[in-house]
């Protein structure tokens, strides 16, 4: 999708795994008019909670979604964050399917003239996308598999945007 | 009406999709809820706690109050949990 002038916003829903330095090049190649990127990745982590010590063991992690909704939601959050912040460029790439623990499941790359706007934007979008993208996680662990609750917490950071 | 069960309740309904007819005055959300947990007691496990059940109609997140209709595109799944 490209938005007015040179602003570009994409999002890609897929099986695959993605290359982090390939997908930031690919959005600044050939453009000398940004001044900062932040991007962010999230992986499949090996353990359920908030300490290693004290969770159950994650072995790998599968990722429903809600074809048709999934690209519609992920693009209405991308829209927001350009509406809220002068961009040059996003990416959202999201996974679905099984993911083994430390596999990568998300990124979010912003890129604007400043970095302030850059990294406000990188955290708004997976903010949001952790409390309105319809995916839905199933880890493996010892005791068996489990489905993941969504987290207050995420809620409460997502919030914190509210205008 | 064309409904979608996602994770957990997909698994409790015993089926990803179908597609139902529900009487004339099932005409919002909350209606449709009502009428689908009389269906069996894999709907009624499903929906015993609302709280965290969430609905999509015609892709777009939906409160109970807001209107279904024949032809309607009705999701329901638990909060979401991607990133």
């Amino acid at each position: 999708m490209t938005l007015k002038g040179n602003v570009s916003a994409m999002i890609r829903v897929q099986r695959k795994d993605f290359d982090i330095g390939r997908e930031i090049d690919g959005l600044t190649a050939g453009r000398s008019d940004i001044g900062g990127l932040a991007s962010f990745v999230g992986y499949v982590r090996d353990f359920v909670g908030k300490e290693k010590a004290s969770g159950a063991e994650v072995s790998a992690m599968t990722l429903e979604h809600y074809p048709g909704m999934t690209e519609k939601r992920l693009a209405e959050i991308e829209a927001e964050a350009h509406k809220r912040w002068p961009l040059d460029a996003t990416l959202i790439v999201h996974r679905h399917g099984k993911l083994e623990a430390g596999a990568r499941i998300v990124l979010v790359v912003c890129a604007a003239a400043h970095r302030e706007d850059a990294f406000a934007a990188c955290q708004f979008l997976m903010d949001w996308l952790k409390t309105s993208a319809p995916f839905w996680k199933q880890e493996d662990t010892a005791a068996g598999p489990r489905w993941v609750d969504a987290d207050a917490k995420d809620d409460a950071l997502a919030a914190r945007w509210k205008t | 009406m064309k409904l979608l069960y996602f994770a957990w309740l997909r698994q409790k309904i015993g089926t990803a999709e179908e597609t139902l007819t529900p009487p004339p005055e099932v005409a919002t959300v909350g209606a449709l809820l009502a009428w689908l947990a009389a269906r069996g007691p894999g709907y009624a496990e499903a929906l015993k706690d609302l709280s965290v059940v969430r609905v999509a109609v015609n892709q777009e997140f939906a409160q109970s109050g807001d209107p279904v209709k024949p032809g309607d595109e009705v999701a329901l799944f638990p909060p979401v949990t991607g990133g």
